[in-house]
């Protein structure tokens, strides 16, 4: 009987296996592909979709000098050379031993090559330049860097993701990777791939960071949200980006 | 300047139905929600919005505080003549902003 049972078991993972294969198709599904077709229409229209809004006042910051170096992103960087950065990020600084996000990127040019105060976290003017840049990499495939120094935080990341916490002892992977595709109240439970960070979700009435979309979800869980500066943030998304490595980028996405 | 994005078409044959979308940033702030410190944030909202087009107005709206933050209008207009299509937003506190596309009419 033991025998049968292990022998049934075997033959249906192989089956699963078999039928993964055959279907030999990508299974991730990103926040866009599971809104319905009004939403994407919003997203997809320039005109129409609210975070270009605030992407019109990052690139009048992009052009803006500012610090004692008297200098504007502009004057050292092309909108050009950004394709592609917000793809790759998190990522660990020329000279630096941790990796920093995209918005943690754009401050240490704030400081170090403008000489200015770094923006707030989750300022306007942050988020503003964060969808100036990101959109520079809309279209292109999430892929971040081959860099062995990351391997260490992503698996800390990858750890807060699959472990419980919270009143409702809950982890990221019950939701995100369990239940995916069914529904919480109202809403889709999407896989939760980072390809659309800041966003503009229509609930907030405003445009958002991947750190407080990640709080949000930490909060529903009754967690205690990371600290706003804490490290845990960056190896969570470093984890998240890597789940959606290849995934296409829709930043600045409209999400629900 | 609050940030608009506009969308017209560039072209129109004489007589034909366009519609013309327009979004503007703004926080549209209803009056009834407690701030951090427990005491009503005061209205804050865009009250009007108007076309014209060559001057003449043919489109006029009010909004209330149920409108959400960063409204988006969308209307149709018969295209008559070649001109200026200017919108305009005016709200609480002063709040006043502009927008314009040129239509031709062929
Ligand atoms: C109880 C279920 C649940 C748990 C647990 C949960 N989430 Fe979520 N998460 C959701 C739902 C539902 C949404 C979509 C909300 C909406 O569309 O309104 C979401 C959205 C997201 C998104 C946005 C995806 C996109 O397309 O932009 C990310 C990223 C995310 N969650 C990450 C996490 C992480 C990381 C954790 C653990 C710290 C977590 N979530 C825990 C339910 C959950
Ligand atoms: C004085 C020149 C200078 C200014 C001004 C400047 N940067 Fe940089 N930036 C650099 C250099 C040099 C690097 C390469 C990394 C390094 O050495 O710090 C860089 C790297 C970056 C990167 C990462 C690119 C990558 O491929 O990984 C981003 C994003 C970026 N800058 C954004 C900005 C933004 C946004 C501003 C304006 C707020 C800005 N920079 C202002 C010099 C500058």
């Amino acid at each position: 009987m033991r025998k049968l049972s292990v022998a049934l078991g075997l033959a249906t993972v192989f089956l699963a296996s078999l039928a993964m294969a055959q279907a030999g198709k990508d299974q991730r599904r990103s926040g866009y592909q599971d809104m319905g077709p009004t939403l994407q229409k919003m997203q997809d229209d320039d005109t129409a979709n609210p975070a270009m809004l605030y992407v019109q006042a990052g690139e009048a910051l992009w052009t803006q000098k500012a610090g004692a170096a008297d200098k504007s992103c502009a004057d050292c960087h092309s909108a050009g050379s950004m394709k592609g950065v917000a793809a790759r990020y998190p990522a660990i600084p020329p000279g630096g031993d941790r990796p920093v996000d995209l918005e943690g990127r754009i401050n240490l040019c704030r400081t170090e090559h403008q000489k200015a105060a770094p923006f707030g976290a989750e300022s306007e003017q942050m988020l503003d330049l964060s969808a100036y840049v990101a959109l520079q990499s809309r279209g292109m495939p999430i892929a971040p860097p081959n860099d062995p120094r990351l391997a260490a935080f992503r698996m800390h990341g990858g750890q807060l993701f699959k472990g419980r916490e919270g009143q409702l002892n809950l982890s990221c992977a019950n939701c995100h990777d369990d239940n995916a595709g069914k529904k919480l109240g109202g809403a889709t439970i999407p896989q939760a791939h980072p390809t659309g960070y800041p966003i503009y979700r229509l609930e907030w009435q405003a445009l958002g960071s991947l750190k407080r979309r990640l709080r949000n979800c930490m909060i529903g869980m009754r967690a205690e949200p990371f600290d706003e500066d804490s490290e845990d943030y960056i190896d969570l998304e470093l984890y998240l980006m890597d789940r959606a490595r290849g995934m296409t980028m829709d930043a600045p996405a409209v999400r629900p | 300047m609050a940030n608009v994005l506009i969308n017209a078409p560039g072209t129109a044959r004489k007589g034909e139905t366009i519609e013309l979308k327009a979004l503007i940033q703004h926080p549209m702030e209803t009056g009834f929600r407690p701030g951090a410190d427990g005491r009503l944030l005061p209205r804050n909202i865009i009250t009007q919005f108007t076309a014209t087009w060559n001057d003449i107005e043919i489109f006029r709206m009010k909004m209330s505080p149920a409108v959400a933050a960063n409204p988006y209008v969308s209307f149709f207009a018969v295209a008559s003549e070649s001109g200026t299509v200017r919108l305009r937003w005016t709200g609480d506190r002063d709040f006043s902003a502009e927008g314009s596309v040129t239509v031709t009419v062929t």
